[in-house]
């Protein structure tokens, strides 16, 4: 287990980035010119990485699947980012927003990685007010915080329900301002297909033009994977439909470790399934819950009187309503973590209290507009009542809002050291994309935060101390050398073999039968028996996908289900991965729930004696089980408890 | 419901296209308008057919990727949504939906119902921000912004990129587009030091990109999915008057 080296820098964990900076390589302005990084992804955590690269002096490639770098999905993040500036002087600091991510994220996260975050984002709200990004603000012109899950100070910065477009559109314009001036290189509709590796570092990947379908090299000294989360995996959640796991999977084919996949959160709040068709799940922000109250009616017989339209969720009074979050945690409320609400939801509608199908509750706002009045409500959240409306066709101002827990965040991702590099050197992962900072569950406006931290404030460092030893590695002609030449003829072999099967099941079918297959087994709870089968029926699947897909028309031209196709070959080998993490892990933590480790309440039990490590999976060939890594947990400066929210 | 469906199929950028009819049966209300097409699309890969390419990705009316000219107007017949938040319980049994790309010079079709809106990042590039590197900037709080400035740059920021403006515009003009970035951005001190320079380097390179001129028809307001107002294209008159004046 010793092949794992986080590379933590020495000294008190207050110290240890300030301490880092202070030693690390840097390359002068003039060999900056001569050296290439790529970047893969353009959301937070890639635009911010390439505008400030390019802002420095390397020449950089940029990649996006979308038409633009703006649609990445960073833009569809609604609620807030949080920092540490204690504006509101209610209690905040750095080292309080540290411990509220280590133990929202049930002490799996590593501690080095969570203190730089919450060091570095002060610096992320100066960055983007000076970029002109219009957070919210208070009358007298300073900026307004609100609340978020799992913490007891306002500290979540928001720009309405639009934080994650008015944060984005702030990259993007640093990144559209590098574009203009030369140093970044933009190549969007085009989609990562490897990556390549020289001489066991990364030097660069393997492209498919979406609109042509010209496969292409391209050479860097250094690549930096920022492609977003895996959720997309389970075929309905809150991810944007292109969203994939390709790049992540491709580049653990090829030696990067995946860490932690069984971490997927599960966001209590979005808007409920409602038919088969169904292609995506919607997001009420958890903001909504600083001033919704969440409940199910307290007698059986209500529920079943509304499920069956015989009554109103109006018609009941407070006395018959069971406010179940305010119940069972006093001390935070409605504001309790995502898993936890989650699972307090389950627990609600498996018990027979959900409403509308059975799998709802109600996210109430009528106590909310008596106190505040309804415009307040409406400044505050507006645009997601009227997102709800268009989609349920009922009125949130005046009927509660139902709301049950859906797929929405993937804690678990590439493994990294402290530098953000992958165990592959020369290889960096970002943002959603990485496993390192939320371990097994994620609070609320932490990703904006980590993507932006990442990408504006942490790779421009590191990436530096590993191209200060490439500065005489000369540019390699891509035709030339044969791991570009190998790379590029196993893609154009992949995509033939898809093309050639003609079976007789759509993309979309098999992807469909995937999610319920992981819904039911690798979702909100886990077992073995459940994961087991769940093995079993992804391996058959599977091969029933080589067998039986269907991708019409040609390789050589826009081909939206050659691209559907490839994303999904690469989720039914990740979800297999994903359950085999999940079913090794005795233990409930965070996001993770196996229901043979729970206390007589029903919360997760965590087993710090035996667990307390990010479990690294390194793949050993297709046919061979992958091997695990093991990178233990040292807590220095926290105090490892129970976590409770009661 | 059961429908009929006249889609614009295109093969590539240089071919020409034609609409193709199709029916389709069965239809829930409750579905949104692209489920409706990822349902057509199912049906005509069963019987061999390559599906319809349109373009969408977030599906909640944020990444201003879908498009789409539904009945003849842009994002279909509800207001104030894109056509990913369009349902279909705003249609009728029977009805016949006709749907094509965006039609403008400055987006050439590239497939069927996809088009290149690749201009509008050009004309971003060329000023849409405000020339600020990474670090070393003053404390979030050094400035205090009004917030009815503040929440009126918000308005405009609001702007999603889709192109329903220069789509519905009878001249192709891409002034409402402009207009976001420009008022945004000289709404706050901040962005107000570059403000007549970025106007100026905006308009020229929408003017270069082939998008027509602004006659105030106040068409693209009514169908921008984000309700914003052209009062905002007044301020970038203001902003581009100034610029001119200093040559
Ligand atoms: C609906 C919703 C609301 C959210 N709200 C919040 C919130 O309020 N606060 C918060 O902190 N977090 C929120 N999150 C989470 C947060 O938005 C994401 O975790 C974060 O934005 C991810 O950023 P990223 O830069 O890592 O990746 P993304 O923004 O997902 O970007 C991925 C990029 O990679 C590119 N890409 C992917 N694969 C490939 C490939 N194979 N080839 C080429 N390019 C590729 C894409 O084109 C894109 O540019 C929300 C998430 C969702 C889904
Ligand atoms: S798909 Fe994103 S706005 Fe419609």
């Amino acid at each position: 287990m010793t092949k794992l080296d986080s590379k933590i820098p020495e000294g008190l964990v207050a110290e240890k980035w300030d301490n880092y900076k202070a030693h690390q390589g840097l390359v002068n302005p003039a060999n900056k010119r001569k050296l290439d990084i790529i970047v893969v992804g353009t959301g937070l955590a890639g635009g911010a990485a390439a505008a400030s690269f390019g802002e420095l002096g390397f020449k950089v490639k940029v990649f996006c699947y979308q038409d633009s770098p703006r649609r990445a999905h960073s833009i569809a993040a609604q609620g807030g980012i949080n920092a540490a500036k204690n504006y509101p002087n209610d209690g905040d600091s750095i080292y309080r927003l540290f411990y509220d991510t280590v133990k929202g994220g049930d002490y799996r996260a590593r501690e080095a990685n969570v203190y730089r975050l919450a060091q570095v984002s002060n610096d992320i709200i100066d960055q983007c007010v000076a970029q002109g990004v219009p957070f919210a603000r208070e009358y007298g012109g300073l900026l307004a915080n609100r609340s978020f899950g799992g913490a007891q100070v306002s500290r979540t910065f928001y720009a309405r329900g639009q934080t994650g477009q008015q944060l984005l559109l702030g990259a993007y314009g640093a990144l559209n301002r590098q574009i203009h001036a030369g140093t970044v290189e933009m190549h969007n509709r085009t989609e990562m297909m490897d990556v390549v590796v020289v001489d066991g570092k990364a030097r660069g990947i393997i492209t498919r033009n979406l609109i042509t379908g010209e496969i292409k090299a391209h050479f860097g000294h250094a690549v930096v994977l920022a492609t977003g989360g895996y959720g997309n995996l389970f075929f309905l959640s809150t991810n944007a439909m292109g969203s994939n796991g390709s790049a992540a999977w491709k580049a653990y084919k090829k030696g990067a470790y995946m860490a932690n996949p069984c971490y997927v959160q599960i966001h209590p709040t979005c808007i409920p399934v409602h038919g088969d068709f169904q292609s995506k799940l919607t997001l009420m922000s958890e903001s909504l819950r600083n001033d919704g109250r969440i409940w199910v009616p307290k007698n059986i017989e209500d529920s079943v009187a509304i499920r069956e339209g015989r009554l109103k969720p109006t018609d009941l009074t407070e006395e018959q309503r069971d406010y179940y979050l305010e119940r069972r945690y006093p001390a935070f409320g409605n504001l309790v973590p995502r898993d936890v609400a989650s699972r307090a939801a389950k627990e609600r509608c498996d018990a027979g209290f959900g409403v509308g199908t059975g799998q709802a509750v109600y996210l109430d706002f009528k106590s909310a507009i008596e106190r505040l009045g309804e415009d307040l409500i409406r400044e505050r959240y507006g645009n997601l009542f009227q997102m709800y409306e268009k989609i349920v066709d009922e009125n949130p101002y005046k009927t509660p809002m139902m709301i049950y827990p859906a797929i929405h965040y993937t804690m678990g991702g590439i493994w990294v050291d402290y530098e953000l590099m992958t165990s592959i050197p020369g290889l960096y992962a970002a943002g959603e994309a990485n496993f390192s900072d939320h371990g097994a569950n994620r609070l609320g406006a932490s990703a904006l935060m980590q993507g932006l931290a990442d990408g504006y404030f942490v790779l421009p460092f590191t990436i530096q101390n590993y191209l200060a030893d490439e500065i005489h590695t000369p540019r390699m002609n891509v035709d030339e050398v044969k791991e570009f030449i190998d790379a590029k003829a196993n893609v154009i072999a992949h995509i033939d073999k898809l093309m050639s099967i003609q079976g007789s099941r759509t993309v979309d079918s098999i992807h469909k039968e995937l999610g319920h297959i992981m819904w039911d087994n690798v979702g909100m709870a886990r077992n073995k028996k459940g994961l087991e089968t769940a093995i079993e029926k992804i391996s058959a699947l599977r091969k029933e996908f080589w067998k039986e897909v269907k991708v019409p028309g040609t390789a050589d031209s826009l081909n939206i289900e050659l691209e559907k196709a490839n994303r999904v070959a690469d989720f039914l080998e990740l979800g297999e991965l994903m359950a085999r993490d999940a079913l090794h892990r005795e233990e409930s933590a965070g996001g993770h729930f196996r229901e043979e480790h729970q206390t007589e309440e029903g919360e997760a039990k965590r087993d710090d004696a035996n667990f307390t490590y990010v479990a690294a999976w390194e793949y050993k060939g297709d046919d061979v089980a992958p091997e695990l890594h093991k990178e233990e947990l040292k807590y220095e400066a926290i105090e490892v408890k129970v976590r409770n929210y009661k | 419901m059961d429908l009929k469906i006249k889609a614009w199929r295109q093969k590539d950028a240089t071919s020409k296209g034609q609409f193709e009819e199709y029916q389709i049966a069965n239809i829930t209300e409750d579905s949104s308008f692209l489920e409706m097409l990822d349902v057509l699309n199912e049906q005509l890969l069963a019987q061999g057919t390559e599906p319809i390419a349109f373009d969408h990705d977030c599906r909640e009316g944020i990444c201003g990727m879908c498009s789409l000219y539904i009945n003849g107007r842009a994002h279909g017949p509800d207001t104030e949504i894109t056509t990913c938040q369009l349902h279909m319980r705003k249609f009728k049994d029977g009805d016949t939906i006709t749907i094509e790309p965006w039609r403008s010079g400055g987006f050439p079709v590239i497939k069927d119902l996809m088009v290149d809106r690749t201009a509008y990042d050009k004309i971003l590039q060329a000023g849409g921000y405000v020339s600020v590197n990474t670090g070393g900037v003053p404390d979030a709080n050094a400035i205090a912004i009004g917030k009815i400035e503040s929440d009126e740059a918000m308005d405009a920021a609001t702007c999603i990129g889709c192109g329903a403006c220069v789509a519905t515009c009878k001249n192709s003009s891409a002034m409402l587009f402009v207009a976001n970035k420009v008022s945004q951005l000289a709404l706050l001190p901040q962005g107000k030091v570059e403000g007549a320079r970025r106007a100026k380097a905006m308009i020229a390179t929408m003017d270069e990109l082939g998008f027509g001129n602004c006659t105030n028809t106040g068409a693209c307001e009514i169908e921008c999915p984000k309700g914003i107002s052209i009062s905002h294209i007044a301020r970038l008159n203001r902003e581009f008057l100034c610029a001119s004046a200093r040559d």
